[in-house]
């Protein structure tokens, strides 16, 4: 079975559809056409790259060259992550918390899938690791910054309850639990979504890649299988890692609520 | 049976505070909106970062862990926040029976059982204050410091109040701080007043 190739005119007729809802969100003052459109190109610029670079390292397998690119993406992810917080947390905690978190759930899991299930030779075999990777430090981003997001807006709001509860004798915990648990909701819902609906909604992007490529679908799908449940567990471990730390961060020794330790940030400018 | 002792607490606001309160003794604060009259309170209850100690009994604030110490130095707020549905599940269920429920706190505050039934977004804001003055009773702290607890009241329910808080000093033996801004009332409840002006009290006559 053969694919069929994309011309770079295929790809501009597409883009002419971003353009469009940029120039109506323009118009209907959304406040997010330049976020659209940087967000667009950095699309474009970044796999174009990335497909230059994939090329490159696909014909290796350096153990030195993957640590480097997986540090990269990490750092990245981490970085995207203290980006899209409007309330984060000053100084090295806004960007560790989130790279932290990030860091232990996906690479736990990822190494899981590489070393006991894929089993590949070797491991860090780029043409796994590095998709693998990929998929499930995107979604566990973006589960951690919606539930740290939720959290510390959240805890913003509500600041009159919880100190309420802590005046009356709550220990922080307590005080906190229904945000923290709401947070975690919150970062956990869309991979819960995207499990719930995968195949009758919509056609998880990998897969259909698979199968336009020539894959039997059957092969897909055990591989989509796969990877659904790494990203939610990955996300999940990581929302909760990223919400219980950023918590714990918002209050002292002495169980005092600190806003004092968090910067207000208008991103989306 | 415990008495309060505040030595050389310090804030942003406030300088060098030092003031006993006896057991079963009620001290009346007043002051300028934005002297620190609240700030203190929240240092007392450890709320807020501050210099110097305060010790109830013979024990520090700095010495336990700080759910325990707000336990037992009850804080009444200004403005009392809920975050559950109703009234109601904001107690414990031991406390609801055996205090709120087996008192007559509620009747006497004109408080019918069933508002603990009704939704938050129901109550006034007199019925929510009078609330969390039982909720606060019902931790049976060991003092209370009140932070204006019948500024959204009518005079009946003002008395009421005033009463239900005489009683509960009387039989705890508790220490009171009453924060207020009526001259009238700190006459009625208060043994000490105290004015707190550039950061610092200054004892008034009564």
């Amino acid at each position: 079975m053969n694919m069929v190739l994309l011309s770079t005119f295929d790809l501009v007729l597409v883009a002419l559809l971003v353009l469009a809802l940029a120039v109506m969100s323009n118009l209907m003052a959304l406040g997010i056409t330049r976020s659209l459109i940087i967000a667009a190109l950095r699309t474009v610029i970044q796999l174009l790259l990335i497909g230059l670079l994939l090329k490159f390292i696909f014909s290796s397998t350096n153990l030195v060259l993957m640590v480097a690119v997986v540090t990269i993406m990490l750092l990245v992810a981490g970085r995207e992550v203290m980006a899209r917080q409007q309330h984060r947390l000053k100084g090295w905690w806004g960007f560790g918390v989130g790279t932290s978190s990030i860091l232990v759930s996906s690479f736990a899991v990822t190494f899981l899938a590489l070393l006991v299930v894929i089993q590949a030779d070797p491991w860090y075999e780029p043409r796994y690791l590095l998709p693998l990777l990929g998929m499930i430090l995107g979604n566990s981003m973006n589960g951690v910054a919606l539930g740290v997001d939720r959290l510390t807006h959240s805890v913003i709001t509500l600041r009159g309850s919880v100190e309420a509860r802590l005046i009356l004798g709550q220990t922080w915990l307590q005080a906190i639990e229904d945000i923290r648990r709401d947070s975690m909701r919150t970062g956990m819902m869309p991979i819960i979504n995207a499990m719930a609906i995968a195949g009758v909604v919509s056609l998880p992007g990998m897969m259909t890649g698979q199968i336009l490529s020539g894959i039997p679908p059957l092969e897909a799908v055990k591989y989509q299988i796969l990877i659904m449940f790494l990203i939610a567990s990955s996300t999940g471990f990581g929302v909760m890692t990223a919400v219980h730390l950023v918590s714990r961060r918002l209050f002292d020794q002495r169980q005092r609520l600190h806003l004092d330790r968090l910067s207000r940030v208008y991103t989306n400018k | 049976m415990s008495r309060l002792c505040i030595e050389n607490l310090s804030t942003a606001l406030l300088k060098n505070i030092e003031l006993e309160v006896a057991a079963g003794e009620c001290v009346c604060l007043s002051g300028a909106s934005g002297c620190g009259k609240s700030l203190l309170l929240r240092a007392i209850v450890d709320l807020d970062e501050h210099d110097g100690e305060v010790t109830l009994g013979e024990q520090t604030c700095s010495g336990m862990p700080a759910d325990q110490w707000r336990r037992r130095v009850g804080l009444l707020p200004t403005e009392s926040f809920w975050w559950h549905d109703t009234p109601q599940e904001h107690f414990s269920h031991d406390d609801l029976q055996n205090v709120i429920l087996a008192t007559d706190w509620l009747s006497r505050l004109g408080l019918a059982p069933a508002i603990l039934q009704q939704h938050i977004s129901q109550l006034s804001s007199g019925e929510r204050q009078r609330l969390a003055l039982l909720r606060l009773l019902a931790n049976q702290p060991e003092m209370l410091l009140l932070d204006e607890p019948t500024s959204s009241l009518d005079p009946d329910s003002i008395s009421a109040v005033e009463s239900l808080i005489k009683d509960y000093q009387k039989h705890y033996q508790a220490a009171v701080i009453w924060v207020s801004h009526n001259a009238a009332q700190a006459s009625r409840v208060a043994d000490r007043h105290f004015i707190i002006e550039q950061g610092a009290l200054q004892e008034q006559p009564l």
